[in-house]
């Protein structure tokens, strides 16, 4: 692209003294809002558990070999998105499709896991409104799965409509999926906040 | 304004799909100077009820549903409807909007002398999605219960029960949030990344400065009240417990819930946000001041980096002085003396700001036109509301003036006469620059001299009010003897509120009027040193014939090298 008056400039090189593209700062700054929200939750979590008198132990009423496993399959679809990113960046596309493919499928095997877990609650009347526990519980994880959900579908746009950029603009696209990637790292990392606070303290 | 989009467009892509950040920019002052008309006339409502309370409203009160008003006479539901949606209305799809999204759009990016915005379609998003949100708000009225009335603060557990219009108002939040966020990362990212050669952070105009410490404020402080806000959705629609106390009873019965709650969760996670609000609402306003002072009194600044340090430093205080809102919830003297103390370490650098622009006042040789009035008149109202703030920010104080209209006169004058007539200043100085031709400066001052005047008529006798122990939100305010020797005062500020509508009508004749007949206007009518006026105007599609390169500060009003009397941004030698 050339750079007259009229083109926005940073799209795809880097900013010379930030160091960085348009997207990834802003990608950045959203990742942060991200984190005033989650962190909000997170302190009304801890409001809560410390304002209350008992509080349920979350390995006697959550299952956590079900929440281990997606744990992994977590850090798993992390690992796999890297690996797609790094795929585009060293110019093999058969390879990006393959591991963003494998990421978007690792999301929803994630959700499938979520929704046994959730169904078995439901089963058994605890529904949000069963106690504050169960409600944040479900205000959490429901926001996190919110969250991946967005994820698998950046991801599935990127695997399919989103990627005839890489024939006009193949740096443009590593830049995109350098910025989704950071988007699904942080829903991972919200997870592994998560995991330990809900299921095992 | 048929400059502005790109000229290839279809006409829906180039003036209600935009991308182009002027049009985009207009977009948003003229959706938030309708809402801020509607809030006004909600007010003026409400201040029927206060002059003359069970009176029916004259003229127009058989306009309204009998679930408002019954024979014309206000029904107290429709009151608090009326409170808490004007106040909603003002702050989140009136200034805010205007102030930011409006002027922050359209004069940023010329200020900084880009093409438009970091994300173009990022910016459409953000105007589409305050205006869903303004769309959900203003239907709220029309649902079964009415539109929200547990105030704008929306305190639980009244609001968590309230009608299903709170509903609708916490869905209208979210949407309002979710295109400030959207709106807040663009800003930041343009101008982090998209300043004109040689346009260094210290030579941006303070304008600049105000909309980037805005920005983080919006970025950091909403997600806070987004998680509050879904929380109590939750509380509404699934029936959790999160600001529900155990044991709750409501007309004589325990409240099914599961309990276990805390009601005062939500005041902490509103005041999050709404705390930083309060300077979003008031920074760029001190940043349009700020431009139209130096213009206008044809020399810099008395400290540019006096302003821009405060700026900063009131953006990060502004986050942790929230809970001065919360004295009364017994939350012991050890948080609120910290609470009080970071309250006034805020007020020193707000101090220091109005201190810089009174200062540069002195010794210039001011044009008196209509944006420079208003811009003066924004210091001593925004004096007058910034020192009423000192009693409530001390507990001991706060204690008796909490509640009353004390509090509603404070933040008044911090708003009204204050960021309201700041905007005013920045319509009536950036106007030309909008369409190329300028209002009229008769029509102007007819604007401002009664305007001046009746604001203070309106919100002065609140403050007496309150200290005569008047209490805000009261449906009835002759409900209590102690406020009845007070009545007289409800009813000289409500005969001032409708004169201050009527004297919104020259604003809208010279508003409308001067887009077709306002005097043509070259490109710097004002003879001002700042990059937006190097652009033609209007500007067209990519703002700048050329690339603009900077060589020096924002204020160099008056130089001795350069005869015209200003040194513009761009211009490499003196004229």
């Amino acid at each position: 692209m050339s750079e007259s008056a009229s083109s926005i400039r940073y799209i795809n090189r880097p900013h010379p003294v930030t160091g960085v593209t348009n997207a990834k700062l802003g990608i950045w700054c959203f990742l942060a809002s991200e984190v005033m929200l989650f962190g909000a939750l997170f302190s009304t979590y801890l409001l809560l558990r410390t304002g209350s008198a008992s509080w349920p132990h979350g390995p006697a009423t959550l299952n956590v070999p079900l929440a281990t496993l997606n744990t992994l399959v977590l850090i798993f679809s992390s690992v796999t998105m890297v690996m797609s990113w790094a795929s585009l960046a060293t110019g093999n596309f058969r390879k990006y499709r393959l591991y963003l493919g494998l990421t978007a499928l690792m999301g929803c095997v994630f959700l499938v896991v979520k929704g046994f877990e959730y169904g078995h609650k439901f089963e058994h009347h605890h529904f949000p409104a069963a106690s504050t526990f169960y409600a944040i519980y479900f205000t959490l994880t429901g926001l996190h799965g919110l969250h991946v959900i967005g994820g698998i579908a950046v991801n599935l746009y990127f695997l399919f409509r989103g990627r005839v950029l890489w024939q006009r603009d193949p740096e443009r696209l590593t830049n995109r999926i350098e910025c989704a990637g950071l988007y699904w790292h942080f829903v991972d990392l919200v997870w592994i906040f998560l995991f330990p606070i809900l299921y095992l303290l | 304004m048929s400059g502005h989009a790109d000229p290839g467009l279809p006409f829906w892509r180039k003036y209600i799909f935009s991308t182009d950040h002027k049009v985009i920019g207009v977009q948003y002052a003229v959706t938030g100077l309708l809402f801020l008309l509607f809030g006004f006339g909600l007010a003026t409502l409400i201040r029927w009820q206060l002059a003359y309370p069970g009176q029916p409203l004259p003229l127009i009160g058989g306009w309204f549903a009998e679930s408002q008003m019954l024979g014309g006479i206000m029904l107290p539901e429709f009151y608090y409807q009326l409170g808490a949606m004007h106040g909603t209305i003002m702050v989140f799809l009136g200034v805010v909007p205007l102030a930011v999204g409006g002027f922050g759009n359209f004069v940023l990016p010329l200020q900084i002398g880009a093409p438009d915005m970091a994300f173009p379609k990022l910016n459409l998003m953000s105007y589409w999605l305050y205006f869903i949100g303004g769309v959900i708000m203003f239907a709220s009225f029309f649902v079964p219960g009415g539109a929200a009335q547990s105030g704008w603060t929306s305190y639980p557990p009244l609001s968590v029960i309230a009608s299903d219009g709170q509903t609708w108002w916490l869905i209208g939040m979210a949407f309002l949030i979710n295109s400030s966020l959207l709106g807040s990362v663009n800003f930041i990212v343009t101008i982090v990344q998209l300043r004109a050669d040689g346009l260094s952070f210290g030579r941006l105009p303070f304008f600049v400065w105000a909309q980037f410490v805005t920005a983080f404020l919006l970025l950091l402080a909403f997600p806070p009240l987004e998680a509050a806000a879904v929380l109590q959705l939750m509380d509404r629609l699934a029936h959790t417990s999160f600001f529900m106390p155990s044991g709750l009873v409501i007309n004589d019965a325990v409240v099914n819930i599961s309990g276990g709650g805390n009601a005062v969760l939500w005041q902490h996670l509103f005041w999050f946000l709404a705390h930083p609000e309060v300077y979003v609402l008031v920074l760029p306003a001190m940043g349009i001041v700020a431009e139209v002072i130096a213009c206008n009194t044809r020399k810099p600044l008395y400290s540019y980096k006096g302003l821009v340090l405060s700026a900063v430093f009131i953006g990060f205080m502004s986050f942790i002085v929230w809970a001065h809102h919360m004295f009364l919830t017994n939350m012991g003297t050890v948080m609120s003396t910290f609470f009080q103390v970071t309250t006034m370490i805020i007020s020193i650098p707000s101090v220091v700001i109005l201190t810089v622009l009174v200062l540069s006042l002195w010794g210039g040789a001011i044009r008196f036109n209509t944006p420079m009035l208003f811009a003066i008149a924004f210091l001593p109202m925004f004096g007058m509301g910034g020192l009423t703030g000192l009693p409530l920010g001390l507990a001991a104080s706060d204690i008796h003036l909490h509640d009353t209209y004390y509090v509603i006169g404070h933040f008044h004058y911090v708003v009204a006469p204050g960021t309201i007539f700041a905007l005013f200043a920045g319509i009536y100085h950036w106007f030309p620059k909008v369409t190329g031709r300028r209002m009229s400066e008769t029509l102007g001052k007819i604007h401002f001299v009664p305007s001046f005047i009746l604001m203070n008529c309106i919100f002065f006798p609140m403050l007496m009010q309150g200290l005569a122990g008047v209490l805000r939100r009261m449906y009835d305010p002759l409900q209590y003897a102690h406020a009845q020797a007070a009545q007289p005062l409800n009813v000289f500020a409500s005969a001032a509120a409708w004169l201050l509508a009527l004297a919104q009508i020259p604003f809208i004749l010279n508003f409308f009027g001067s887009l077709f007949w306002g005097r043509k206007t070259g490109e710097n009518p004002w003879e001002a040193t700042t990059l937006e006026w190097a652009a033609p105007s209007p500007p067209p599609h990519g703002n700048f014939l050329e690339a603009p390169h900077v060589y020096r500060g924002p204020y160099e009003y008056s130089p001795p090298q350069a005869k015209s009397g200003f040194w513009p941004q761009h211009v490499k030698d003196p004229r």
